[in-house]
């Protein structure tokens, strides 16, 4: 046909106008053979896409506003000996690859996906194995990362970084992330108004969840399980928790949630389920406890005599070997409305309220706090004795902490809610 | 062999006759079975059976054991008449109590489980060991009983002893535990504190069963402590060679006496 070329540029161009984008290809056989060339030259709001294969080249670099896409099958892999992408630039999307292989070092935190001094970048979908530190974010503003799924490497307790890493930065969204095997879940340190909803953090060597410094920042419905320390918070105000699981973490030194120097925080309506100590309050000022459930822990709470102004309001506690136990018999904290399967008042006028307050914290918990071997006692007839002396005897049980209002367990829930 | 067998069976025969095995028996498996229903059957259960089971089987152990032999007394002289060994006597003796002792008590804490198919599946081994231990436990204060029944002839005094020898073993002996880790709590004392407790054969049941429950390993810093000692080989071992030790020494004991004795 004699006027077919005319009508292609014509469509060409039509195209161009109606996606302005600039998309680079990036595949064995060009345009681009490397990541390297196509980032280069991509100008402004380009989109590089990189086909499936596995890349092995020297550290890439991006520093201007683009998009840099994996195809399915899309592979950085770091050769074990060094860092695969560094973002320095606003704006950058990195979205679909799987991120490989960085090997181990003591003298760097070498990470596989490095964001440094960027802002509002998003980092999404990718994948994560084999790495010392999966994402390492240092003076970023305003970035979200989303649906990254990252696996450690078994067997390297000593030689790994965190999962998702954060030095002096601000505003992130960390989302919807599945974190596994490194030594902490997620870290932040001096990073201020970051918001973590929807993770999962499991089987780190250290803390699920990890921060220091870290005002201002929301923690909603992310799974905390089984990692080796559980979940360390410390040095931070205004921090928000709500709707998270804290669960399976054991051990003499692991915490469903070890607060240490925490300042006007709320926890509401969190799980903390078969956790050698479900909170461990040291030097926490004015914290608000509401709503949680404490299930099967060894000890539900644990007040250290530096913690002051907290109020444990509406918690349900049920099969902890201890509710409450207190280093000291000052009065640590406020309790009211809570729910105590270890309760034996009544409620006669049968308004939920019983009508006797309630004190938690038994005589014997003071005995193991002063010395923690008796607890090879736990269970024997002769605590049992104990326990019976203390309700004849009141004067035997801490009068420091006192739940005036504790709300009756209804028997058809009592076990399982 | 076979005179012991002849032996035994009439005596076990006896111990079930008393109503008390079938008492405990039933009481178990229809606590269990309640527990079960109301409580959903999660580790609360496992773990309120495992506080009744500490108390009872011992008590019971005790209690029927001094009783029996001074039941079976006359029969006995009759026996010793005969022309059969001390020996296989007191082995009949001392199994035809303590074996249905035993076997009540494991089945009465089996019983609701198996009705409720929970005796298959990974969980099922904490019901078994508390099982076991509670027949060990029955076994060994069995034993105990043969010995106090043997040396005080007076019933009431056995029976009086024997009810000592329990409140010490399963409070006063925690109590002196107690007080020793209070006053020395600063110490390392985990090790003294240990061989303490595996003294004490019910401190030592209570010890190995909550290892094994899930409530134990909740314990956390019991746990730790614990683990510590008992968490390697060598400690399971002793544990577990200090329970054999019970269950050999005082039956042996107790055949010495009967051996000696003057009827």
């Amino acid at each position: 046909m004699v006027a077919g070329t005319g009508d292609i540029e014509m469509l060409i161009l039509l195209a161009l106008a109606l996606a302005p984008q600039v998309v680079l290809e990036v595949t064995p056989d060009g345009p681009y053979r490397t990541i390297a060339a196509a980032v280069a030259a991509a100008p402004r709001s380009a989109t590089v896409r990189v086909a499936a294969g596995v890349w092995r080249e020297p550290t890439i670099e991006i520093t201007e506003a683009i998009t840099l896409e994996g195809m399915p099958g899309a592979v950085l892999d770091g050769e074990g000996e060094r860092e695969l992408l560094v973002v320095r630039g606003g704006g950058v999307i990195v979205r679909g690859f799987t991120f490989r292989n960085t090997g181990t070092t003591y003298s760097e935190d070498r990470a596989a996906l490095h964001v440094d001094g960027a802002w509002g970048c998003l980092i999404e979908q990718n994948r994560f194995e084999e790495t010392f530190f999966a994402i390492y974010l240092s003076r970023v503003e305003g970035c979200t990362v989303r649906d990254n799924l990252v696996v450690g490497t078994p067997g390297t307790e000593s030689a790994t970084g965190n999962a998702i890493h954060s030095w002096g930065s601000r505003n992130l969204r960390i989302e919807r992330n599945d974190l596994r095997g490194h030594r902490d879940g997620i870290y932040l340190e001096f990073t201020r108004h970051a918001t973590v909803h929807d993770n999962v953090s499991t089987g780190h060597f250290r803390y699920g969840l990890h921060f220091m410094y870290a005002d201002s920042s929301t923690y909603a419905r992310n799974r905390f399980v089984a990692n080796g320390s559980g979940v360390a918070v410390m040095y931070s105000r205004g921090v928000v928790m709500h709707d998270n699981d804290f669960s399976g973490n054991r051990g003499p030194t692991a915490y469903g949630l070890l607060l240490k120097e925490i300042t006007d925080a709320v926890l509401a309506r969190n799980r903390f389920i078969n956790n050698t100590t479900g909170i461990l309050a040291d030097g926490a000022e004015r914290v608000e406890v509401r709503e949680n459930r404490f299930e099967s822990n060894g000890w539900a709470i644990r007040l250290l005599a530096s913690t002051s102004g907290g109020r444990f309001l509406a918690n349900t506690f049920v099969g902890n070997a201890f509710d409450v136990t207190v280093n000291g018999r000052g009065t640590l904290g406020v309790f009211k409305g809570n729910r105590w399967d270890s309760y034996r008042g009544w409620d006669l006028d049968a308004d939920g309220t019983g009508d006797v307050a309630h004190y938690p914290v038994r005589f014997f918990a003071l005995l193991v706090e002063r010395a923690p071997v008796a607890m090879l006692l736990q269970r024997s007839l002769f605590v049992r004795v104990l326990d019976a002396a203390e309700r004849v005897l009141p004067v035997l049980t801490p009068r420091g902490v006192v739940d005036e209002a504790p709300q009756m367990l209804r028997a058809d829930r009592g076990g399982a809610e | 062999m076979n005179t012991i067998l002849r032996l035994l069976v009439p005596a076990a025969r006896e111990a079930v006759r008393g109503r008390w095995l079938l008492g405990l028996m039933i009481g178990l498996a229809l606590l269990g079975e309640l527990l079960l229903r109301f409580s959903g059957g999660g580790p609360t259960t496992l773990v309120s059976l495992l506080d009744v089971a500490l108390i009872l089987t011992p008590l019971a152990g005790l209690v029927i054991g001094t009783m029996q032999v001074h039941h079976a007394r006359e029969v006995t002289e009759l026996l010793l008449a005969q022309p059969i060994a001390r020996g296989r006597l007191f082995i009949a003796l001392y199994l035809g109590t303590a074996l249905p002792l035993a076997l009540a008590l494991v089945i009465g804490l089996l019983a609701p489980f198996a009705w409720h198919g929970l005796l298959v599946g990974p969980d099922a081994w904490r019901i078994v060991a508390l099982a076991a231990a509670s027949g060990a436990l029955a076994l060994v204060t069995t034993a105990f009983a043969f010995i106090i029944a043997l040396r005080a002839d007076d019933r009431v005094r056995a029976l009086g002893i024997a009810l000592a020898v329990w409140l010490v073993a399963a409070v006063l002996w925690d109590g002196l535990i107690l007080l020793i880790a209070l006053g020395l709590g600063a110490r390392p004392i985990e090790g003294p504190l240990l061989v303490m407790l595996a003294i004490n054969p019910l401190d030592l049941a209570r010890v190995l069963l909550l290892l094994g429950t899930d409530a134990a390993a909740l314990l956390g810093y019991t746990g730790a402590v614990l683990q510590r000692t008992l968490g390697t080989d060598v400690g399971r071992l002793a544990l577990g060679s200090a329970l054999l030790l019970w269950l050999t020494v005082p039956p042996m004991v107790a055949a010495r006496v009967f051996a000696r004795k003057d009827f």
